[in-house]
Protein backbone atom coordinates (compact mmCIF):
# COMPACT_ATOMS: atom_id res chain seq x y z
CA UNK A 1 0.00 0.00 0.00
CA UNK A 2 1.58 3.61 -1.19
CA UNK A 3 2.48 6.17 2.01
CA UNK A 4 -0.04 8.22 0.25
CA UNK A 5 -3.15 6.23 0.79
CA UNK A 6 -1.43 5.02 4.34
CA UNK A 7 -2.09 8.41 5.17
CA UNK A 8 -5.10 9.03 3.87
CA UNK A 9 -6.76 5.64 5.15
CA UNK A 10 -5.06 7.32 8.87
CA UNK A 11 -6.73 10.45 8.52
CA UNK A 12 -10.13 8.84 7.29
CA UNK A 13 -9.96 6.73 10.94
CA UNK A 14 -9.42 10.15 12.71
CA UNK A 15 -12.39 11.64 11.12
CA UNK A 16 -14.77 8.80 11.86
CA UNK A 17 -13.24 8.29 15.53
CA UNK A 18 -13.49 12.32 16.28
CA UNK A 19 -17.27 12.20 14.76
CA UNK A 20 -17.84 9.38 17.07
CA UNK A 21 -16.70 11.42 20.21
CA UNK A 22 -18.21 14.71 18.97
CA UNK A 23 -21.30 12.97 18.92
CA UNK A 24 -21.19 11.84 21.96
CA UNK A 25 -20.46 15.11 23.30
CA UNK A 26 -23.90 16.36 21.63
CA UNK A 27 -25.99 13.79 21.99
CA UNK A 28 -24.91 13.36 25.93
CA UNK A 29 -25.18 17.08 26.17
CA UNK A 30 -25.28 17.01 30.19
CA UNK A 31 -21.68 16.63 30.11
CA UNK A 32 -20.48 19.45 28.59
CA UNK A 33 -23.41 21.77 29.98
CA UNK A 34 -22.14 20.86 33.52
CA UNK A 35 -18.46 21.55 32.87
CA UNK A 36 -19.67 25.31 30.93
CA UNK A 37 -21.48 25.30 34.34
CA UNK A 38 -18.66 24.82 36.28
CA UNK A 39 -16.69 27.41 34.87
CA UNK A 40 -19.03 29.93 34.54
CA UNK A 41 -19.67 29.93 38.40
CA UNK A 42 -15.87 29.58 38.66
CA UNK A 43 -15.28 33.02 36.65
CA UNK A 44 -18.39 34.67 39.09
CA UNK A 45 -16.80 33.96 42.36
CA UNK A 46 -13.40 34.07 41.28
CA UNK A 47 -14.00 37.70 40.09
CA UNK A 48 -16.45 38.89 42.59
CA UNK A 49 -15.14 37.40 45.84
CA UNK A 50 -11.45 37.25 45.29
CA UNK A 51 -11.02 39.93 42.62
CA UNK A 52 -11.17 42.81 44.86
CA UNK A 53 -8.79 41.81 47.05
CA UNK A 54 -5.83 40.76 44.63
CA UNK A 55 -3.93 43.88 43.22
CA UNK A 56 -2.98 43.29 39.79
CA UNK A 57 -1.47 46.40 39.12
CA UNK A 58 -4.03 49.34 38.24
CA UNK A 59 -6.10 46.72 35.85
CA UNK A 60 -9.38 45.53 36.14
CA UNK A 61 -9.26 42.12 37.71
CA UNK A 62 -11.59 40.53 34.93
CA UNK A 63 -8.80 42.10 32.56
CA UNK A 64 -6.36 40.48 34.57
CA UNK A 65 -7.74 37.51 34.79
CA UNK A 66 -9.97 36.36 32.06
CA UNK A 67 -7.45 35.28 29.79
CA UNK A 68 -5.81 33.15 32.29
CA UNK A 69 -9.16 31.54 32.63
CA UNK A 70 -9.40 30.95 29.65
CA UNK A 71 -6.28 28.25 29.95
CA UNK A 72 -8.02 27.15 32.97
CA UNK A 73 -10.69 25.75 31.10
CA UNK A 74 -7.94 23.88 28.99
CA UNK A 75 -6.41 22.85 31.98
CA UNK A 76 -8.97 21.22 33.93
CA UNK A 77 -10.72 20.08 30.26
CA UNK A 78 -7.54 17.67 30.28
CA UNK A 79 -8.64 15.64 33.27
CA UNK A 80 -11.97 14.98 31.48
CA UNK A 81 -10.13 13.24 28.89
CA UNK A 82 -8.66 10.86 31.25
CA UNK A 83 -11.90 10.19 32.94
CA UNK A 84 -13.62 9.73 29.44
CA UNK A 85 -11.10 7.50 28.01
CA UNK A 86 -11.00 5.23 31.38
CA UNK A 87 -14.93 4.86 30.77
CA UNK A 88 -14.45 3.89 27.20
CA UNK A 89 -11.69 1.00 28.18
CA UNK A 90 -13.54 0.02 30.59
CA UNK A 91 -16.65 -0.93 28.48
CA UNK A 92 -16.69 -3.48 25.75
CA UNK A 93 -16.63 -1.04 23.03
CA UNK A 94 -12.68 -0.70 23.25
CA UNK A 95 -12.63 -4.75 22.46
CA UNK A 96 -14.18 -4.12 18.82
CA UNK A 97 -12.29 -1.26 17.87
CA UNK A 98 -9.16 -2.80 18.62
CA UNK A 99 -10.31 -5.74 16.43
CA UNK A 100 -10.86 -3.54 13.88
CA UNK A 101 -7.86 -2.61 11.04
CA UNK A 102 -8.07 1.02 12.33
CA UNK A 103 -4.48 2.72 12.11
CA UNK A 104 -3.05 2.54 15.37
CA UNK A 105 -3.57 6.14 16.71
CA UNK A 106 -7.07 6.38 15.08
CA UNK A 107 -8.81 6.01 18.59
CA UNK A 108 -6.79 8.12 20.57
CA UNK A 109 -6.32 10.91 18.29
CA UNK A 110 -10.10 11.01 17.17
CA UNK A 111 -10.65 11.78 21.08
CA UNK A 112 -7.74 14.85 21.31
CA UNK A 113 -9.52 15.97 18.09
CA UNK A 114 -12.86 16.52 19.55
CA UNK A 115 -11.47 17.50 23.00
CA UNK A 116 -10.05 20.45 21.16
CA UNK A 117 -13.50 21.25 19.69
CA UNK A 118 -14.96 21.42 23.12
CA UNK A 119 -12.34 23.31 24.24
CA UNK A 120 -13.03 25.69 21.33
CA UNK A 121 -16.77 25.74 22.57
CA UNK A 122 -15.72 26.66 26.31
CA UNK A 123 -13.22 29.28 25.68
CA UNK A 124 -16.07 30.78 23.30
CA UNK A 125 -18.41 30.80 26.36
CA UNK A 126 -15.69 31.98 28.68
CA UNK A 127 -15.67 35.02 26.35
CA UNK A 128 -18.68 35.84 26.34
CA UNK A 129 -19.54 35.72 29.77
CA UNK A 130 -16.23 37.44 30.62
CA UNK A 131 -17.61 40.39 28.24
CA UNK A 132 -21.27 40.56 30.19
CA UNK A 133 -18.92 41.32 33.36
CA UNK A 134 -16.62 43.50 31.28
CA UNK A 135 -13.90 42.08 29.80
CA UNK A 136 -12.88 43.55 26.49
CA UNK A 137 -10.01 42.80 24.16
CA UNK A 138 -8.09 45.87 23.94
CA UNK A 139 -5.48 44.47 21.22
CA UNK A 140 -7.72 43.20 18.19
CA UNK A 141 -9.40 40.51 17.42
CA UNK A 142 -6.06 38.85 15.02
CA UNK A 143 -4.13 38.91 18.09
CA UNK A 144 -7.17 37.68 20.19
CA UNK A 145 -7.56 34.76 17.95
CA UNK A 146 -4.23 34.07 17.69
CA UNK A 147 -4.05 33.92 21.44
CA UNK A 148 -7.52 31.46 21.28
CA UNK A 149 -5.71 29.07 19.03
CA UNK A 150 -2.44 28.89 21.19
CA UNK A 151 -4.57 27.63 24.07
CA UNK A 152 -6.33 24.97 22.18
CA UNK A 153 -2.66 23.88 20.69
CA UNK A 154 -2.03 24.17 25.28
CA UNK A 155 -5.16 22.31 25.14
CA UNK A 156 -4.13 19.49 23.05
CA UNK A 157 -1.11 19.11 24.95
CA UNK A 158 -2.40 18.76 28.10
CA UNK A 159 -4.73 16.25 26.54
CA UNK A 160 -2.40 13.53 25.88
CA UNK A 161 -1.19 13.86 29.50
CA UNK A 162 -4.75 13.46 30.01
CA UNK A 163 -4.87 10.63 27.69
CA UNK A 164 -1.73 8.66 28.99
CA UNK A 165 -3.52 9.02 32.75
CA UNK A 166 -6.34 7.65 31.08
CA UNK A 167 -4.85 4.63 29.59
CA UNK A 168 -2.44 3.85 32.50
CA UNK A 169 -5.38 3.79 35.18
CA UNK A 170 -8.45 2.47 33.43
CA UNK A 171 -10.72 3.14 36.06
CA UNK A 172 -12.88 6.02 36.08
CA UNK A 173 -13.07 7.10 39.51
CA UNK A 174 -9.43 6.66 39.76
CA UNK A 175 -8.80 9.23 36.25
CA UNK A 176 -10.99 11.52 38.32
CA UNK A 177 -8.99 12.13 41.38
CA UNK A 178 -5.74 11.47 39.35
CA UNK A 179 -6.70 14.18 36.78
CA UNK A 180 -6.98 16.70 39.78
CA UNK A 181 -3.67 15.85 41.29
CA UNK A 182 -1.44 17.37 38.58
CA UNK A 183 -3.72 19.91 37.37
CA UNK A 184 -4.54 21.90 40.97
CA UNK A 185 -0.63 23.16 41.20
CA UNK A 186 0.26 23.83 37.71
CA UNK A 187 -3.38 26.26 37.48
CA UNK A 188 -3.25 27.77 41.15
CA UNK A 189 0.74 27.84 41.70
CA UNK A 190 1.27 30.19 38.61
CA UNK A 191 0.13 33.84 37.10
CA UNK A 192 -2.74 32.75 36.30
CA UNK A 193 -4.65 34.05 39.38
CA UNK A 194 -2.15 36.19 41.38
CA UNK A 195 1.23 38.19 40.00
CA UNK A 196 3.71 35.59 40.84
CA UNK A 197 5.82 38.38 42.93
CA UNK A 198 3.46 38.53 45.34
CA UNK A 199 4.32 34.35 46.21
CA UNK A 200 6.60 32.74 48.52
CA UNK A 201 10.10 33.23 46.91
CA UNK A 202 10.29 29.01 46.61
CA UNK A 203 7.32 29.08 44.64
CA UNK A 204 8.38 32.02 42.51
CA UNK A 205 10.68 29.41 41.26
CA UNK A 206 8.40 26.88 40.45
CA UNK A 207 5.49 29.32 39.39
CA UNK A 208 8.40 30.31 36.78
CA UNK A 209 8.74 27.09 35.25
CA UNK A 210 5.20 26.11 35.04
CA UNK A 211 3.98 25.35 31.75
CA UNK A 212 0.98 27.38 32.59
CA UNK A 213 2.60 30.65 33.72
CA UNK A 214 4.12 31.58 29.91
CA UNK A 215 1.12 30.50 28.27
CA UNK A 216 -1.32 32.90 30.66
CA UNK A 217 1.27 35.72 29.84
CA UNK A 218 0.99 35.34 26.02
CA UNK A 219 -2.48 35.05 26.43
CA UNK A 220 -2.60 38.61 28.41
CA UNK A 221 -0.27 40.13 26.16
CA UNK A 222 -2.24 39.21 23.64
CA UNK A 223 -5.71 40.42 24.59
CA UNK A 224 -4.20 43.07 26.86
CA UNK A 225 -1.23 44.56 24.54
CA UNK A 226 2.36 44.45 25.95
CA UNK A 227 5.51 42.27 25.35
CA UNK A 228 4.96 39.03 23.68
CA UNK A 229 8.16 37.32 22.86
CA UNK A 230 10.04 35.42 26.09
CA UNK A 231 6.49 33.50 26.77
CA UNK A 232 5.62 32.99 23.82
CA UNK A 233 8.89 31.10 22.76
CA UNK A 234 8.39 29.08 26.08
CA UNK A 235 4.97 28.47 25.53
CA UNK A 236 5.56 26.69 22.29
CA UNK A 237 8.82 25.16 23.52
CA UNK A 238 6.51 23.63 26.23
CA UNK A 239 4.02 22.62 23.63
CA UNK A 240 6.62 20.74 21.90
CA UNK A 241 7.96 19.19 25.18
CA UNK A 242 4.65 18.18 26.50
CA UNK A 243 3.79 16.45 23.09
CA UNK A 244 6.94 14.61 22.60
CA UNK A 245 6.55 12.93 26.13
CA UNK A 246 3.19 12.01 26.19
CA UNK A 247 1.90 11.29 23.05
CA UNK A 248 4.15 8.37 22.47
CA UNK A 249 3.70 7.59 26.02
CA UNK A 250 -0.20 7.03 25.54
CA UNK A 251 0.13 5.41 22.17
CA UNK A 252 2.54 2.76 24.20
CA UNK A 253 0.28 2.30 26.66
CA UNK A 254 -2.74 1.99 24.25
CA UNK A 255 -0.71 -0.54 21.72
CA UNK A 256 0.60 -2.72 25.06
CA UNK A 257 -2.95 -2.82 26.66
CA UNK A 258 -3.00 -6.72 25.45
CA UNK A 259 -0.48 -7.89 27.27
CA UNK B 1 -24.45 -20.57 -7.06
CA UNK B 2 -21.45 -21.63 -9.14
CA UNK B 3 -19.68 -24.91 -8.17
CA UNK B 4 -16.44 -23.23 -8.97
CA UNK B 5 -16.07 -20.63 -5.83
CA UNK B 6 -12.50 -19.93 -5.34
CA UNK B 7 -11.96 -20.12 -1.51
CA UNK B 8 -9.42 -17.91 0.23
CA UNK B 9 -7.54 -19.07 2.90
CA UNK B 10 -9.56 -19.25 6.22
CA UNK B 11 -7.65 -21.53 8.50
CA UNK B 12 -6.99 -21.27 11.92
CA UNK B 13 -3.82 -22.63 13.40
CA UNK B 14 -3.03 -22.61 16.83
CA UNK B 15 0.68 -23.08 17.95
CA UNK B 16 1.72 -24.19 21.40
CA UNK B 17 -0.03 -21.15 23.18
CA UNK B 18 0.34 -20.55 26.58
CA UNK B 19 -1.40 -18.05 28.91
CA UNK B 20 -0.96 -16.94 32.25
CA UNK B 21 -3.22 -14.50 34.88
CA UNK B 22 -1.07 -14.28 38.20
CA UNK B 23 -0.65 -17.48 39.16
CA UNK B 24 -3.90 -18.94 37.25
CA UNK B 25 -2.80 -21.20 34.09
CA UNK B 26 -5.49 -19.77 31.52
CA UNK B 27 -4.05 -21.67 28.61
CA UNK B 28 -1.81 -24.75 28.74
CA UNK B 29 -0.25 -25.51 25.19
CA UNK B 30 -3.19 -25.13 22.64
CA UNK B 31 -3.07 -26.50 19.73
CA UNK B 32 -5.56 -26.65 16.65
CA UNK B 33 -5.53 -26.78 13.34
CA UNK B 34 -8.57 -25.37 11.68
CA UNK B 35 -9.49 -26.43 8.22
CA UNK B 36 -11.67 -23.77 6.15
CA UNK B 37 -15.38 -23.89 5.73
CA UNK B 38 -15.32 -25.70 9.37
CA UNK B 39 -17.71 -24.81 12.16
CA UNK B 40 -15.78 -25.18 14.69
CA UNK B 41 -16.78 -24.98 18.30
CA UNK B 42 -15.17 -24.79 21.50
CA UNK B 43 -17.28 -26.38 24.11
CA UNK B 44 -16.31 -25.46 28.00
CA UNK B 45 -17.45 -24.36 31.64
CA UNK B 46 -16.76 -20.84 32.40
CA UNK B 47 -13.32 -20.17 33.26
CA UNK B 48 -11.95 -22.60 31.24
CA UNK B 49 -9.90 -20.18 29.00
CA UNK B 50 -12.67 -19.95 26.04
CA UNK B 51 -12.48 -16.22 26.10
CA UNK B 52 -8.67 -15.94 26.82
CA UNK B 53 -8.20 -18.06 23.67
CA UNK B 54 -10.22 -15.80 21.18
CA UNK B 55 -8.90 -13.00 22.68
CA UNK B 56 -5.65 -14.44 21.34
CA UNK B 57 -6.99 -15.35 18.45
CA UNK B 58 -8.45 -12.10 17.72
CA UNK B 59 -4.58 -10.10 18.10
CA UNK B 60 -6.36 -8.38 21.50
CA UNK B 61 -4.36 -10.59 23.97
CA UNK B 62 -0.82 -11.55 23.43
CA UNK B 63 -0.20 -15.10 24.30
CA UNK B 64 3.24 -15.73 26.59
CA UNK B 65 4.46 -18.27 24.29
CA UNK B 66 3.19 -20.06 21.19
CA UNK B 67 1.74 -18.26 18.16
CA UNK B 68 -1.18 -18.53 15.96
CA UNK B 69 -2.06 -17.91 12.01
CA UNK B 70 -5.22 -16.59 11.23
CA UNK B 71 -5.45 -17.18 7.44
CA UNK B 72 -2.06 -17.31 7.34
CA UNK B 73 -0.87 -14.43 9.29
CA UNK B 74 0.88 -14.12 12.29
CA UNK B 75 -1.42 -13.23 14.99
CA UNK B 76 1.37 -11.00 16.96
CA UNK B 77 3.71 -10.05 13.68
CA UNK B 78 0.56 -9.41 11.54
CA UNK B 79 -2.02 -8.15 14.02
CA UNK B 80 -3.16 -5.69 11.19
CA UNK B 81 -2.96 -8.04 8.43
CA UNK B 82 -5.58 -10.95 10.88
CA UNK B 83 -7.93 -7.75 11.78
CA UNK B 84 -8.93 -7.56 8.58
CA UNK B 85 -10.43 -10.48 7.49
CA UNK B 86 -11.88 -11.44 10.78
CA UNK B 87 -14.75 -10.42 12.41
CA UNK B 88 -15.82 -10.42 16.20
CA UNK B 89 -18.48 -10.76 18.80
CA UNK B 90 -17.43 -11.04 22.04
CA UNK B 91 -19.34 -12.18 24.70
CA UNK B 92 -20.67 -8.84 25.51
CA UNK B 93 -22.50 -6.45 23.34
CA UNK B 94 -19.92 -3.87 22.43
CA UNK B 95 -22.03 -1.01 20.10
CA UNK B 96 -22.46 2.56 20.95
CA UNK B 97 -25.11 3.03 23.03
CA UNK B 98 -26.00 6.96 21.73
CA UNK B 99 -25.40 6.18 18.07
CA UNK B 100 -28.66 4.73 15.96
CA UNK B 101 -28.27 0.99 14.50
CA UNK B 102 -27.53 2.77 11.54
CA UNK B 103 -24.83 4.79 12.78
CA UNK B 104 -23.15 1.84 14.24
CA UNK B 105 -22.79 -0.56 10.91
CA UNK B 106 -21.95 2.54 9.26
CA UNK B 107 -18.93 3.17 12.07
CA UNK B 108 -17.79 -0.27 11.78
CA UNK B 109 -18.31 -0.28 8.01
CA UNK B 110 -16.26 2.90 7.61
CA UNK B 111 -13.32 1.59 9.72
CA UNK B 112 -12.89 -1.51 7.96
CA UNK B 113 -12.49 1.32 5.02
CA UNK B 114 -15.08 0.06 2.93
CA UNK B 115 -16.03 3.28 1.25
CA UNK B 116 -18.88 5.19 2.59
CA UNK B 117 -21.29 4.21 0.14
CA UNK B 118 -20.64 0.58 0.71
CA UNK B 119 -20.88 1.47 4.29
CA UNK B 120 -24.04 2.39 4.34
CA UNK B 121 -24.98 0.03 1.53
CA UNK B 122 -23.73 -2.82 3.98
CA UNK B 123 -25.63 -1.38 6.75
CA UNK B 124 -28.73 -1.33 5.59
CA UNK B 125 -28.51 -4.88 3.88
CA UNK B 126 -27.66 -6.44 7.37
CA UNK B 127 -30.23 -4.43 9.37
CA UNK B 128 -32.41 -5.77 6.65
CA UNK B 129 -31.12 -9.40 7.79
CA UNK B 130 -31.42 -8.79 11.58
CA UNK B 131 -35.04 -7.96 11.61
CA UNK B 132 -33.69 -4.46 12.79
CA UNK B 133 -34.63 -2.26 10.03
CA UNK B 134 -37.93 -0.61 11.97
CA UNK B 135 -35.39 0.32 14.76
CA UNK B 136 -32.56 1.77 12.47
CA UNK B 137 -32.97 5.37 13.15
CA UNK B 138 -33.50 4.60 16.97
CA UNK B 139 -30.47 5.00 19.59
CA UNK B 140 -29.51 1.79 20.37
CA UNK B 141 -29.72 2.90 24.14
CA UNK B 142 -33.24 2.28 24.08
CA UNK B 143 -33.28 -1.15 21.96
CA UNK B 144 -33.31 -4.19 23.97
CA UNK B 145 -31.11 -7.09 24.93
CA UNK B 146 -31.68 -9.46 22.22
CA UNK B 147 -31.96 -6.23 19.69
CA UNK B 148 -28.32 -5.02 20.85
CA UNK B 149 -26.70 -8.87 20.49
CA UNK B 150 -28.17 -8.81 17.17
CA UNK B 151 -26.76 -5.61 16.18
CA UNK B 152 -23.54 -6.56 17.75
CA UNK B 153 -23.58 -9.76 15.53
CA UNK B 154 -24.26 -7.93 12.16
CA UNK B 155 -21.09 -5.60 13.21
CA UNK B 156 -19.28 -8.11 13.04
CA UNK B 157 -20.13 -9.17 10.00
CA UNK B 158 -19.79 -5.91 8.33
CA UNK B 159 -16.53 -6.42 6.20
CA UNK B 160 -17.96 -10.06 5.00
CA UNK B 161 -14.74 -11.67 6.66
CA UNK B 162 -13.41 -15.05 5.91
CA UNK B 163 -13.21 -15.75 9.65
CA UNK B 164 -15.84 -15.05 12.13
CA UNK B 165 -15.46 -15.62 15.60
CA UNK B 166 -18.15 -15.73 18.31
CA UNK B 167 -17.81 -15.62 22.19
CA UNK B 168 -20.70 -17.38 23.57
CA UNK B 169 -23.37 -16.03 20.75
CA UNK B 170 -26.53 -17.58 21.61
CA UNK B 171 -26.45 -15.63 25.47
CA UNK B 172 -29.51 -13.62 25.78
CA UNK B 173 -30.81 -14.28 22.51
CA UNK B 174 -34.56 -14.94 22.19
CA UNK B 175 -35.04 -18.15 20.67
CA UNK B 176 -36.05 -17.29 17.46
CA UNK B 177 -32.80 -14.57 17.14
CA UNK B 178 -31.18 -18.10 17.68
CA UNK B 179 -32.61 -19.39 14.67
CA UNK B 180 -31.50 -16.86 12.90
CA UNK B 181 -27.73 -16.75 14.08
CA UNK B 182 -27.72 -20.45 13.39
CA UNK B 183 -28.80 -19.88 9.77
CA UNK B 184 -26.05 -17.46 9.90
CA UNK B 185 -23.64 -19.63 10.89
CA UNK B 186 -24.74 -22.45 8.29
CA UNK B 187 -24.75 -19.74 5.62
CA UNK B 188 -21.13 -18.69 6.41
CA UNK B 189 -19.76 -22.10 6.56
CA UNK B 190 -21.38 -22.79 2.85
CA UNK B 191 -19.31 -19.94 1.54
CA UNK B 192 -16.32 -21.54 2.58
CA UNK B 193 -15.65 -19.59 5.73
CA UNK B 194 -14.64 -20.40 9.02
CA UNK B 195 -16.68 -20.04 12.06
CA UNK B 196 -14.75 -19.89 15.64
CA UNK B 197 -17.53 -19.98 18.38
CA UNK B 198 -17.56 -21.03 21.82
CA UNK B 199 -20.03 -22.64 23.80
CA UNK B 200 -21.03 -24.09 27.40
CA UNK B 201 -23.81 -26.24 25.64
CA UNK B 202 -22.77 -29.49 23.91
CA UNK B 203 -26.43 -29.25 22.27
CA UNK B 204 -25.67 -26.09 20.95
CA UNK B 205 -22.37 -27.06 19.56
CA UNK B 206 -23.58 -30.50 18.02
CA UNK B 207 -26.26 -28.22 16.08
CA UNK B 208 -23.85 -25.84 14.83
CA UNK B 209 -20.40 -27.25 14.23
CA UNK B 210 -19.26 -30.54 12.41
CA UNK B 211 -15.89 -30.08 14.61
CA UNK B 212 -15.63 -29.35 18.34
CA UNK B 213 -12.83 -29.16 20.75
CA UNK B 214 -13.53 -29.43 24.76
CA UNK B 215 -11.75 -27.11 27.09
CA UNK B 216 -10.97 -27.49 30.76
CA UNK B 217 -8.58 -25.26 32.96
CA UNK B 218 -6.98 -24.50 30.11
CA UNK B 219 -6.36 -27.63 28.42
CA UNK B 220 -7.83 -28.95 25.40
CA UNK B 221 -8.91 -32.48 26.41
CA UNK B 222 -11.14 -34.19 23.60
CA UNK B 223 -11.10 -32.95 19.69
CA UNK B 224 -13.17 -34.64 17.28
CA UNK B 225 -16.46 -34.20 15.14
CA UNK B 226 -19.24 -34.22 16.84
CA UNK B 227 -19.95 -38.36 16.38
CA UNK B 228 -16.88 -38.62 18.11
CA UNK B 229 -17.38 -36.89 20.68
CA UNK B 230 -20.51 -37.88 21.87
CA UNK B 231 -19.59 -42.11 21.55
CA UNK B 232 -17.47 -41.46 24.43
CA UNK B 233 -20.12 -40.67 26.45
CA UNK B 234 -22.53 -43.34 24.84
CA UNK B 235 -24.23 -42.19 21.66
CA UNK B 236 -27.06 -39.66 20.98
CA UNK B 237 -29.46 -40.44 23.61
CA UNK B 238 -29.32 -41.26 27.19
CA UNK B 239 -31.59 -43.09 29.96
CA UNK B 240 -31.22 -40.43 33.39
CA UNK B 241 -32.81 -41.67 36.34
CA UNK B 242 -32.83 -40.15 39.73
CA UNK B 243 -33.28 -41.98 42.36
CA UNK B 244 -35.69 -40.91 45.57
CA UNK B 245 -33.37 -41.90 48.05
CA UNK B 246 -29.74 -40.27 47.37
CA UNK B 247 -28.54 -42.62 49.94
CA UNK B 248 -29.28 -45.66 47.57
CA UNK B 249 -27.20 -44.26 44.54
CA UNK B 250 -24.18 -47.38 44.94
CA UNK B 251 -26.88 -49.56 45.40
CA UNK B 252 -28.52 -48.46 42.36
CA UNK B 253 -25.41 -48.34 40.35
CA UNK B 254 -24.46 -52.09 40.55
CA UNK B 255 -28.16 -53.01 39.69
CA UNK B 256 -28.09 -51.08 36.56
CA UNK B 257 -24.10 -52.22 36.22
CA UNK B 258 -24.88 -54.63 33.60
CA UNK B 259 -27.06 -52.47 31.34
CA UNK B 260 -24.33 -49.31 31.10
CA UNK B 261 -21.16 -50.55 31.44
CA UNK B 262 -18.00 -48.71 31.18
CA UNK B 263 -20.73 -45.60 30.28
CA UNK B 264 -22.71 -45.74 33.22
CA UNK B 265 -22.38 -42.76 35.49
CA UNK B 266 -23.18 -41.78 38.77
CA UNK B 267 -23.95 -38.06 39.78
CA UNK B 268 -24.32 -38.46 44.12
CA UNK B 269 -24.34 -34.46 44.12
CA UNK B 270 -28.31 -34.99 42.41
CA UNK B 271 -28.70 -38.50 43.26
CA UNK B 272 -28.91 -39.01 39.26
CA UNK B 273 -27.16 -42.06 37.07
CA UNK B 274 -27.11 -41.69 33.38
CA UNK B 275 -26.54 -45.14 31.21
CA UNK B 276 -26.27 -44.81 27.10
CA UNK B 277 -30.14 -45.88 25.54
CA UNK B 278 -28.35 -48.29 22.60
CA UNK B 279 -30.66 -45.94 20.17
CA UNK B 280 -34.06 -47.52 21.90
CA UNK B 281 -37.16 -47.05 24.59
CA UNK B 282 -36.51 -50.87 25.36
CA UNK B 283 -34.12 -49.80 28.25
CA UNK B 284 -36.71 -48.01 29.96
CA UNK B 285 -38.73 -51.06 31.68
CA UNK B 286 -35.35 -52.90 32.27
CA UNK B 287 -34.24 -50.15 34.51
CA UNK B 288 -37.50 -49.61 36.36
CA UNK B 289 -37.77 -54.08 36.92
CA UNK B 290 -34.38 -54.04 37.94
CA UNK B 291 -34.70 -51.06 40.18
CA UNK B 292 -38.17 -52.13 41.21
CA UNK B 293 -36.20 -55.54 42.14
CA UNK B 294 -33.83 -53.63 44.72
CA UNK B 295 -36.62 -51.90 46.22
CA UNK B 296 -35.43 -48.29 44.84
CA UNK B 297 -37.78 -45.64 44.60
CA UNK B 298 -36.91 -43.78 41.38
CA UNK B 299 -37.64 -39.80 41.60
CA UNK B 300 -37.43 -39.46 37.71
CA UNK B 301 -36.88 -41.44 34.46
CA UNK B 302 -36.15 -39.83 31.11
CA UNK B 303 -34.39 -39.87 27.69
CA UNK B 304 -32.21 -36.98 26.96
CA UNK B 305 -29.18 -36.02 24.86
CA UNK B 306 -26.17 -35.89 26.38
CA UNK B 307 -24.79 -32.69 27.39
CA UNK B 308 -21.46 -31.18 28.17
CA UNK B 309 -21.03 -32.45 32.09
CA UNK B 310 -22.21 -35.72 30.73
CA UNK B 311 -19.25 -35.70 28.20
CA UNK B 312 -16.97 -34.45 30.79
CA UNK B 313 -18.01 -36.91 33.26
CA UNK B 314 -16.78 -39.72 30.73
CA UNK B 315 -13.55 -37.57 30.01
CA UNK B 316 -12.62 -36.26 33.02
CA UNK B 317 -14.51 -38.49 35.79
CA UNK B 318 -16.04 -35.44 37.14
CA UNK B 319 -18.53 -33.37 36.09
CA UNK B 320 -18.00 -30.01 34.36
CA UNK B 321 -17.60 -27.30 37.28
CA UNK B 322 -16.96 -23.08 37.14
CA UNK B 323 -13.30 -22.33 37.61
CA UNK B 324 -13.43 -19.93 40.12
CA UNK B 325 -13.92 -16.87 38.64
CA UNK B 326 -10.81 -15.97 36.48
CA UNK B 327 -11.26 -12.45 34.72
CA UNK B 328 -10.49 -14.02 31.36
CA UNK B 329 -8.26 -12.41 29.60
CA UNK B 330 -10.25 -9.02 30.30
CA UNK B 331 -7.91 -6.29 29.45
CA UNK B 332 -7.93 -5.05 33.16
CA UNK B 333 -5.86 -8.29 34.06
CA UNK B 334 -2.47 -6.87 35.10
Amino acid sequence: MSVNSNISIALSDIGVMTRRNMLRYFRLPQLLIFNALLNVVLLLLFNYVFGGAIRTGGIAYIQYFLPGFMVQTVVFGSTQTSVGLAEDLSKGMIDRFRSLPISRPAFLTGRVVADAARYAILIALMIIVGSIMGFRFENGVLPALAGVALIILFGIALTWVGVFIGTSVRDVETAQVAGFVWVFPLVFASSLYVPIETMPSWLQVFAQVNPVTPMVDTMRALALGGSLSASLWKTLVWDGVIILIFLPLALRRYRLMGQ
Amino acid sequence: MPSSIVCTDASISVEGINKRFGNVQALDNINLMIDQGTVFALLGPNGSGKTTLVRILTTLLRPDSGSAHIAGFNVIREAQSVRSVIGLAGQYPAVEEILTGKENLEMIGQLYHLGNVEAKARATELLQKFELSDAENRKVKTYSGGMRRRLDLAAALVASPSILFLDEPTTGLDPRSRLGLWEIIAAQAKDCKTVFLTTQYLEEADRLANKIAIIDKGKILREGTNQELKQCCGGDTLVKVRIADRNELPKASDALKELGGENLHSYPDMGEITLPANGGTFLLPEVVRRLDAEKILIAELALKPPTLDDVFLSITGHPAEETTELKEGSSNTP
